[in-house]
């Protein structure tokens, strides 16, 4: 089985333990108090982190010594045999994205484009803009990053399954793998490399793909001049060093993304996780203050990266006046090959 | 030509029966696991008239009367057991009155759900009835015959309950009015202040006289629906659960389902929650209540509340289609169910003898409680699907459903809609004078014994 790769020596002589300092859901002032805590979750003592965390992801952002904070609270949790979610839900997740033998894939030569196990994504990796590639997907639970079972702190689940993902997309015999979902991109790149598991295929992120593409038909973009706000998953702050990638495709459409205060490393999470987690209380105030941060930007659109965001998020961005759209439909927008998503 | 033929063709014309084998065929079975048996004829009358004469006649010449809806029931309750007439009601099909303001309808006695839906959501659309999640086709007299339930039943009781008055024709032919339409033009009440009589011809199965008209209460149509899904792996916690749903008095219709496939409903029992407003405000108001009724199951980690984005468009669905869906999961599209009303408190042990059965029989099952009347008691059916061209597994799931059927009796609950055998099963069970006074009743509305015989009878 594979370990979390952890430097308990970077940890001990830190002096930000920016990780918890910065963490929205657990308030701490103090660096002695916030790096305290931190250095009990390390021993494997009980810690008011392991009870508090609302599996947002960010601390593996915050930390900026290349230690993984969030995977070894859930490592932490999973050892105590807590549950972060209701023990139903938690085995819910579990018994759903089990491999079952029942996935697709098109015609693979060199280059597969990863729909991990979202419908929506199919959909979307589709026309001008992924021309090349539309036909050669991958979809279905034998090719879906584990990375949600960190949420319920279970790396049993992750450490198990990603490698016999990664062995499945071994097995197409391909080289590249474009992932159309962000979590899959940090799966491959960020996960992987933190469990020492090897993955023998260039990971490709979607943002970059996209970039890359609608730098090649620069002639056919009519920029589209609208005021967007971002919606930034959870996995992101898995591949922090790609988040400006949103603002370079977003400039090059002609999509101003007007400056807000949860935005960057202040972003919230979209909220339905922490519903399923700790109730309604925490995942309603988060989304309202997150609404009400993009409604008084003066943004027209919400754009989002991962579709579960979008699923959790649209009905009440669009309540707020806000149009929800994923970003690759921007492109295709500014492209002309779809409509504008209707107001 | 016979006589008989002859006479039914001068009431209902020649289109309105039939004789010919391949029709026969049709009306001699249902979707279930009972046996088939040929009736002589189907017959389908338009008018109240034509069913008197039809019953008439039947006196006259002691055949069997089965009266039939859309035959969906499932437990051979049309299949003429002792051949006869069937007496398919489905051309008696108008609404005969909308009455918005004292929220009733009359239809008559053939005018299926989907027809009364259709027609308040065209006209009444504040107004709506208690539609069951049969196919829409099904009719809402036979419902009401057989004591059905439907989406408003946890908060208004059975659909027989919702039932405002009746037109009857009597086993001996006479055209009875039930209720306030038997004092003056309007249907409001079945019965109050006067003795019940309506209780004469619901529950019975067609075996006291045929409705030929029925009234019917209708409730707010809300401008928003809503659901929540709560799961748990503690089958021991739902009394209690659903005691604290129940105990809002805010729920619309409240269902607990459990079922071995697919895979991500293994091992967890679901609670689907539905609840109605006219503003978000009311609907957001709603939700909070109902999470914060089971805030402690939360915190326990026994339970939660799993998203409902990717599901909601289907258990939004009114009736909702993923019951014949479970039929096909064996192929060959059979599924029966034994659903035995029982009080909540005796859910863990029901759900037990589901799975217990299931493996005994090597069928595949899948359960379903829908609450009664705020919780005073709940119908918990217990569902298997089987292959039609699979004799072996079809008496399998049989075998499966006698047992669930004396467990419920065991269990001092009472059968749903029991077949000829069950309903046996009951009469053995049940008081002596009750049954007595069963006997009596029937007796003297149906002296020849002609109204769907086999049923409610004690030597079949
Ligand atoms: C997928 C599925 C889901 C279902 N879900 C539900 C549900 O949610 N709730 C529910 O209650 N049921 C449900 N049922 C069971 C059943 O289909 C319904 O109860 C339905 O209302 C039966 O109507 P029907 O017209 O098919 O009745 P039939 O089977 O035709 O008749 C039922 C009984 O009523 C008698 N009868 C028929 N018409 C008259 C009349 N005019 N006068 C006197 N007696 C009459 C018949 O003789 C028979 O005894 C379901 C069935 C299926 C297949
Ligand atoms: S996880 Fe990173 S930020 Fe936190 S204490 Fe350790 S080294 Fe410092
Ligand atoms: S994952 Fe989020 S909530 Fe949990 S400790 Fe890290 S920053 Fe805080």
């Amino acid at each position: 089985m594979y370990a979390l790769k952890w430097k308990e020596k970077v940890c001990a002589t830190c002096t930000s333990a920016e990780c918890l300092l910065k963490c929205q859901y657990i308030s701490f002032t103090r660096h002695d108090e916030a790096h305290g805590e931190m250095m009990k979750v390390v021993r494997g003592e009980d810690s008011r982190v392991l009870h508090e965390c609302a599996t947002c992801y960010a601390c593996e952002e915050y930390c900026k010594r290349g230690n993984h904070p969030f995977y070894l609270i859930s490592e932490r949790r999973e050892g105590r045999g807590m549950f972060t979610a209701p023990r139903p839900i938690t085995n819910q997740w579990k018994n759903m994205t089990q491999m079952q033998g029942k996935y697709m894939v098109g015609p693979v030569k060199d280059k597969v484009l990863s729909c991990c196990f979202i419908p929506d994504l199919g959909i979307l990796g589709t026309g001008e803009i992924f021309k090349d590639v539309a036909s050669a997907v991958a979809f279905g639970a034998e090719f879906m990053c584990p990375a949600v079972h960190t949420h319920f702190a279970r790396m049993s689940v992750i450490k198990e399954r990603l490698p016999i993902v990664i062995e499945n997309l071994v097995k197409l015999g391909v080289k590249e793998v474009i992932c159309l979902h962000d979590e899959c991109y940090g799966t491959f790149t960020a996960i992987a490399s933190a469990y020492g598991i090897d993955v023998p295929f260039k990971p490709i992120y979607y943002m970059d793909f996209l970039l890359s593409r609608m730098r090649e038909m620069k002639d056919r973009i009519t920029p589209l001049g609208i005021r967007a706000a971002y919606q930034r998953p959870c996995s992101n702050r898995l591949i922090p060093d790609k988040y400006p990638l949103v603002k370079e495709i977003l400039d090059l459409i002609g999509v101003e993304l007007p400056a807000r205060e949860y935005q960057g490393e202040n972003c919230l999470c979209c909220g339905e996780i922490l519903r399923s987690i700790s109730g309604y209380k925490l995942a309603d105030d988060v989304q309202e203050r997150n609404l009400n941060d993009m409604v008084q930007t003066g943004a027209e659109y919400c754009v989002f990266n991962c579709p579960a965001c979008q699923s959790s998020l649209s009905e009440k961005v669009a309540k707020k006046g806000l149009t929800p759209v994923h970003i690759i439909n921007l492109c295709k927008m500014a492209i002309g090959e779809k409509e504008r998503e209707a107001r | 030509m016979s006589d008989i033929l002859k006479a039914l063709i001068e009431i209902v014309g020649e289109r309105g029966v039939s004789n010919t084998p391949e029709e026969i065929w049709f009306y001699s079975r249902d979707p279930g696991v009972l046996t088939p048996h040929l009736p002589d004829y189907v017959v389908a009358p338009r008018t109240t008239e034509e069913v008197q004469k039809i019953v008439l006649l039947a006196n006259r010449e002691k055949i069997p009367v089965v009266p039939m809806g859309n035959g969906m029931s499932l437990t051979g309750l049309v299949i003429p057991l002792k051949g006869g007439i069937v007496l398919d009601m489905k051309r008696m099909n108008k609404i005969l009155e909308v009455n918005a303001m004292a929220r009733y309808a009359v239809v008559e006695g053939g005018t299926s759900q989907g027809v009364l839906k259709a027609c308040l959501q065209e006209h009444y659309p504040q107004l709506r009835h208690s539609i069951p999640d049969a196919p829409p086709t099904t009719t809402i007299a036979a419902n009401a015959a057989l004591h059905g339930q439907g989406r408003l039943t946890q908060q208004y009781g059975f659909n027989s309950e919702m039932v405002t008055g009746l037109e009857v024709v009597l086993p001996t032919g006479e055209i009875c009015l039930i209720g306030s339409p038997s004092l003056g033009p309007y249907w409001f009440s079945r019965g109050p202040t006067m003795p019940d009589l309506s209780a004469l011809f619901l529950g019975w199965l067609g075996t006291t006289g045929i409705i030929t008209k029925i009234g019917l209460r209708l409730y707010p149509n809300k401008k928003i629906r809503d659901v929540e899904l709560f799961v748990t792996d503690r089958v021991d916690l739902i009394p209690d659960i659903l005691y604290k749903l129940t105990h809002l008095e805010i729920l619309e219709d409240v269902n607990v389902w459990f079922q071995p496939k697919p895979l991500m409903f293994q091992g967890n029992f679901h609670i689907t929650l539905y609840f109605t407003g006219d503003t978000e405000e009311e609907i957001t108001f709603k939700r909070r209540m109902i999470w914060d009724a089971l805030q402690e199951y939360m915190d326990s980690k026994d339970g939660g509340f799993m998203s409902v984005q990717y599901m909601k468009e289907m258990l939004m669905e009114m009736p909702q289609r993923g019951i014949a869906d479970f039929a096909d999961v064996p192929k060959g599209g059979g599924f029966e169910y034994s659903g035995p009303i029982t009080i909540l408190s005796h859910f863990p042990q029901y759900a037990a003898k589901v799975v217990e059965l299931a493996a005994k029989y090597d069928v595949l099952y899948a359960s379903s409680a829908r609450l009664i009347s705020g919780g005073h008691c709940m119908m918990f059916s217990i569902s298997f699907a089987f292959n039609r061209n699979d004799p072996a597994m079809m008496t399998r799931v049989k075998h499966a459903l006698d047992e669930a059927t004396a467990f419920a009796l065991e269990m001092g609950g009472i059968p749903w809609k029991p077949n000829f055998m069950e309903q046996k099963m009951i009469m053995e069970k049940m008081d002596k004078n009750a049954l007595k006074l069963l006997l009596m009743i029937k007796k003297n509305l149906d002296p020849q014994g002609i109204m769907n015989p086999g049923n409610w009878e004690v030597n079949t």
